[in-house]
């Protein structure tokens, strides 16, 4: 497993995302309502770019007109052909055994970081994020995608 | 009497079975026989305003599709069934004969003079064919035009368990899955009835989307356009989520278009679903589940080979439901009239038992 650091916190606020390249692979991280998500930008069906897709609600109906729009921010559509996926757990709506996009583990991490160091003493690789540095020591929290 | 030139029909060799026949015609020939059942002021208007029935020609005399030539009958209900009995159900040993009647009084703009006109014809049916053969079933007339009316004749019969079906022609004023025909579905569901959509039907608007046709041809052929689209309007309107233990029956649909509907909108509903989200599943499982097809005028080849290859597509061995439409004419020998290399098993399905389940039978 490697972990790479892609963004700081500040970097993808609430409903915010970022695409990110890890390891040659586009993954694209949000951050809904406080916690943060990872899928890979590679739709299933035929290989669009999903992380650039509408964010929106799980919209359900048990007869028509009877409308429940639940966890808004929380379901992404392809940009392409608009199949909609869980950005919290990588599966589609309509066949969530079988087709689902790749989903990474997120976590945010709090560094005490001196120059340029983004992470990289703590064991992570360098990611393609380099943080603005100073020549002063800062507390920075970042967002580490782990691959496995 | 029946002037009868064709072949006496022999016994096929896929009979022996038990066979439910799901689409026989029941012929209303003439107003003259609904007026003992007609109120007095509606016998009066027919005179007065010289109505001489709705203006339907689904199946027009002497087109070949319609009756074999040289079996017309003669004399009202006898000559029919004299001859539905010969040619069918005695040769076929039909267990059980499911009528359909196409008297289109959903074509009939009088909403009152419809409804009066689908009472007489249901009381004609009962009292002319259900209580003449015990294995005949029927399905109630009922003016579909008129919802309310409609549900009020489902209604009327609901309680005759020999009335298994209520029957809507495939042209409609809207398409069918749009809620101002919920109380038909209700009406429906209370008497656990299938609902029968039927090959044709006078609107007022053209058979095809793209107009009015020149030839009987166009318009008999190009009908499966009409009943792809009731199935998906039944589908995106919901009618199987508000109604889920809806039947519906396609009755001289055809099937071999069945697939492709059924590929096409369960491509679609991935990317589309959000316009429709009370559709749960793929539409394809709601067709497997709710819809039925009879078998003739089958729209493949006489081999059963294309039959099986549609029947591997539907990916369901439980759609189709046999079907002579008798006395309309789509085969010359009545040994055609089902196709030959089906396992024993699926023929046994199909020449009984699917519509056994479906109509309760």
């Amino acid at each position: 497993m490697a972990e790479h650091v892609v963004a700081t916190l500040g970097e993808i606020p609430p409903g915010g995302r970022k695409i990110a390249e890890v390891e040659g692979r586009s993954i694209g991280v949000f951050n809904l309502d406080g916690q943060f998500f990872a899928v890979l930008n590679r739709c299933p069906h035929q290989g669009g770019p999903l992380c650039l897709g509408q964010q929106s609600g799980l919209l359900q109906a048990r007869v028509p007109g009877e409308y429940s729009y639940t966890r808004v921010g929380e379901i992404v559509r392809c940009p392409w052909h608009g199949w909609e996926f869980d950005l919290k757990t990588g599966r589609s709506w309509f066949d969530p055994v079988r087709t689902r996009v790749r989903s990474y583990r997120v976590r945010v991490e709090m560094r005490e970081s001196e120059g340029g160091g983004c992470g990289e003493e703590a064991g992570h690789r360098p990611g393609p994020y380099r943080a603005e540095t100073f020549p002063v020591s800062v507390r920075q929290q970042y967002v580490v995608v782990e691959i496995p | 009497m029946v002037r009868e030139s064709g072949n006496e029909a022999q016994r096929p060799f896929w009979s022996g079975r038990p066979v439910i026949d799901c689409d026989l015609h029941n012929e209303v020939p003439s107003l003259e026989v609904l007026r003992p059942y007609l109120a007095d002021h509606w016998c009066d208007y027919i005179e007065e305003s010289a109505f001489r029935g709705p203006d339907a020609d689904d199946y027009p005399k002497g087109a070949p599709t319609t009756i074999r030539p040289g079996l017309e009958w003669e004399g009202e209900v006898e000559g029919q069934l004299a001859l539905m009995r010969r040619q069918v159900l005695d040769p076929l040993q039909v267990e059980f004969g499911v009528l359909d009647c196409a008297y289109r009084v959903q074509g009939v703009h009088d909403p009152e003079l419809a409804g009066a006109l689908a009472s007489a014809i249901n009381r004609w049916q009962a009292e002319h064919w259900l209580d003449r053969d015990p294995r005949l079933r029927a399905s109630i007339v009922a003016p579909t035009q008129s919802p309310v009316l409609a549900a009020r004749e489902i209604d009327r019969w609901g309680a005759d368990a020999r009335f298994v079906q209520a029957v809507m022609p495939v042209r409609s004023l809207i398409p069918y899955g749009n809620r101002i025909y919920d109380p038909i579905y209700e009406a429906a569901a209370r008497h656990d009835l299938v609902v029968g959509i039927q090959f044709g039907g006078s609107p007022g608007h053209p058979p095809t989307p793209s107009g009015w046709l020149s030839t009987y041809l166009e318009e008999y052929a190009a009908m499966a356009q009409v009943f792809q689209s009731q199935v998906t309007s039944l589908i995106v309107e919901g009618v199987f989520d508000r109604f889920p233990d809806l039947r519906v029956s396609l009755i001289e649909a055809g099937c071999t278009w069945m697939p492709s509907l059924m590929w096409r909108l369960d491509k679609e509903w991935r990317g589309l679903r959000r316009d429709i989200p009370w559709v749960k599943r793929p539409p394809s499982d709601y067709i497997r589940r709710h819809i039925r097809l009879t078998l003739q005028p089958v729209d493949a080849p006489p081999s059963g080979k294309q039959l099986l290859e549609v029947i591997g597509q539907l990916d369901s061995d439980e759609m189709l439901m046999f079907a002579t439409d008798h006395p309309h004419w789509h085969f010359d020998r009545l040994e055609e009239a089902f196709p030959a290399g089906l396992s024993d098993s699926l023929a046994r399905r199909v020449l009984a038992d699917n519509a056994r389940s479906f109509y309760r039978l």
